[in-house]
């Protein structure tokens, strides 16, 4: 059950960093319906967190609760794409719109999966990401055609994005197995089809790519290397519940 | 979650009918005190639409400035339902502003200006929310006691004369009446926990007592104006009742809950069957809704960084060949 376990908890993770990273503009986004719209993103978010969370737990992991919040930042198995300061409006609705695709691509391929736990959770799950990926590409749409300083600013944030974002498709150590039980079609190909997906929307909002020889996946979050960036998230996140853990609170 | 506008008692009553069209008054008068609401493109006199705006525009400024010290919990909140339960909360007090702000450009002052007033400090919002939430037991009193005053209030505004406030606040009270419930929930679990939660939220209510009694403002000056005000529907209930409504439906569940409320000459009067206590600081209460609050700059600078920092996003929206339109609220 190991394979299983590594791609439960690299989803987990990915899903209650991202969530947190949402739920930080609650009150300070640029007009009050995306304070809304990132906050309902986030409350999904951190609940297919926590359904994935729940299968760990009936496969022998802690009980939800204390895995996510007891944990430390080396044990996260989150890309460090998602634990990156939200910064400012434009490199979040870029890491929005980068995440969302590849979780929706995700999602869609696990709801075939052969291990039935998660392929039941994923054809819940995709149906609500079909809106997180409206609104990102709405936006993108928006900001990449806007005026000069928008544009500007989404293509700079887009550069600055593509290696971490490359970064979600690090391969774990049980990547053949997974692929061979055809439990999940493996990071390469979720990865070709991603780009095939984004390519065309990227096109549309007149932003580019960078170029191919430029590309270096950041690696190293899928097996525990963060930034300083998550320790500063979990201590935040863990501070109330590690004041008195494994109480109800 | 709102507490009452804060309505200055020394205007003048007369200035607020002089040049009024008589007929008009009457007619408009009449229709109040028949139960009818006053919509959008009805006749009304400046004075209301300029209480109206007033009242509105606070009560949206509240839901907004609220949003800040809840929401600095939401990324500390103990475990997920908590967290899930806390982002909801806070992302509908937001909502409440949005449709708030609707309610109140449908009177001609758009969201642009109201907010432009909020963060240059020239327009008011619930004085508690320049307190700081110093811990997790904090936010939990502020969903439970201050959402309860805030119902109280906005249930006797909702059947006020403004169509379109009315209609806001019905909804908005549908959905503060979960809060009440999500806030009682984690008081009750606090303060029937461990020793080190039971006081932490016995500390956060002590901190809280103050404000809360502050949170309907000071007893109503009976003067003209009010009545004027109360005539019109535009204020529902004066201070001091809403304040003994909070007392009669709260204290005994927070005593039942075994808090202590730090007013030692807090108890029902049998003969009045009101509640005695100790008379509000009005002098701080004042001091605080003019600035010298412990966060008044505080959430005043978090709002006015989030105007800079989105402004860019709201130049990039502008089109040039779209219209203003009057939201229907």
């Amino acid at each position: 059950m190991e394979h299983i376990k590594e791609l439960l908890y690299k989803m987990a993770d990915d899903l209650l960093v991202i969530g947190h990273r949402n739920s930080e503009w609650t009150g300070l986004g640029p007009i009050l319906e995306e304070d809304i719209a990132f906050s309902s993103m986030a409350q999904d978010k951190i609940g297919h967190s926590q359904a994935l969370f729940q299968i760990l737990h009936q496969l022998g992991e802690p009980e939800p609760d204390t895995n996510a919040f007891m944990r430390e930042a080396k044990q996260f198995h989150n890309a460090q794409f998602l634990e990156l300061q939200n910064d400012d409006y434009d490199f979040s609705t870029i890491r929005h719109f980068l995440f969302d695709h590849a979780d929706q691509l995700r999602f869609d391929n696990l709801a075939n999966s052969s291990y039935e736990p998660l392929a039941k959770v994923a054809r819940k799950i995709k149906g609500e990401l079909k809106y997180h990926v409206f609104h990102a590409d709405i936006w993108l749409n928006k900001l990449g055609n806007g005026n000069e300083e928008s544009h500007a600013r989404m293509q700079t944030a887009l550069n600055n994005a593509w290696n971490y974002a490359l970064g979600m498709f690090e391969k774990g150590d049980y990547e053949e197995q997974l692929i061979a039980d055809t439990i999940f079609e493996g990071e390469q190909s979720l990865q070709n089809r991603w780009l095939a997906v984004i390519t065309p929307i990227i096109e549309k909002a007149n932003l580019k790519i960078p170029a191919e020889k430029d590309w270096e996946p950041v690696l190293g979050g899928r097996k525990g290397y963060h930034t300083e960036n998550l320790d500063q998230l979990v201590n935040e996140m863990s501070e109330v519940f590690r004041i008195e853990p494994g109480v109800e609170w | 979650m709102y507490g009452n506008a804060y309505i200055d008692p020394n205007e003048k009553a007369n200035a607020m009918i002089a040049g009024e069209d008589p007929i008009k008054l009457a007619e408009f008068e009449a229709r109040i005190a028949r139960g009818e609401k006053i919509e959008p493109k009805d006749w009304m006199p400046k004075e209301y639409r300029k209480q109206l705006i007033r009242m509105i525009e606070q009560h949206g400024h509240s839901e907004i400035i609220g949003a800040l010290p809840e929401g600095t919990w939401i990324t500390r909140a103990p475990g997920f339902k908590r967290k899930l339960a806390l982002m909801a909360k806070v992302q509908d007090e937001v909502g409440h502003a949005q449709l708030l702000y609707s309610a109140a450009e449908t009177l001609g002052k758009s969201r642009e200006d109201m907010i432009n007033d909020l963060i240059t400090g020239k327009s008011k919002y619930s004085n508690v929310f320049n307190y700081p939430a110093y811990t997790w037991a904090d936010a939990c009193i502020i969903a439970w006691l201050i959402d309860a005053g805030a119902i109280i209030n906005q249930v006797a505004n909702a059947k006020g004369s403004y169509g379109p406030y009315c209609r806001a606040l019905d909804r908005i009270c549908t959905e503060e009446s979960f809060h009440l419930k999500y806030g009682h929930d984690n008081v009750v679990t606090l303060a029937t926990g461990t020793p080190t939660q039971r006081k932490m939220v016995q500390e956060a209510l002590t901190r809280w007592w103050p404000p809360i009694m502050h949170f309907f403002g000071p007893s109503d000056k009976i003067s003209s104006h009010t009545e004027i005000l109360m005539r019109w529907k535009v204020k529902m209930a004066s201070n001091d009742d809403m304040r003994q409504q909070f007392l009669n439906m709260y204290v005994p569940k927070i005593w039942d809950l075994g808090l202590v409320i730090p007013d030692a000459n807090l108890k029902k009067n049998e003969e009045t069957g009101k509640w005695d206590y100790t008379e509000p600081d009005w002098d701080e209460f004042k001091r605080v809704i003019n600035g010298g609050g412990p966060c008044n700059a505080e959430r005043l600078a978090v709002r006015r960084m989030a105007e800079e920092k989105g402004r860019w996003v709201r130049a990039a929206l502008l089109r040039k060949d779209e219209k203003y339109v009057t939201p229907l609220a």
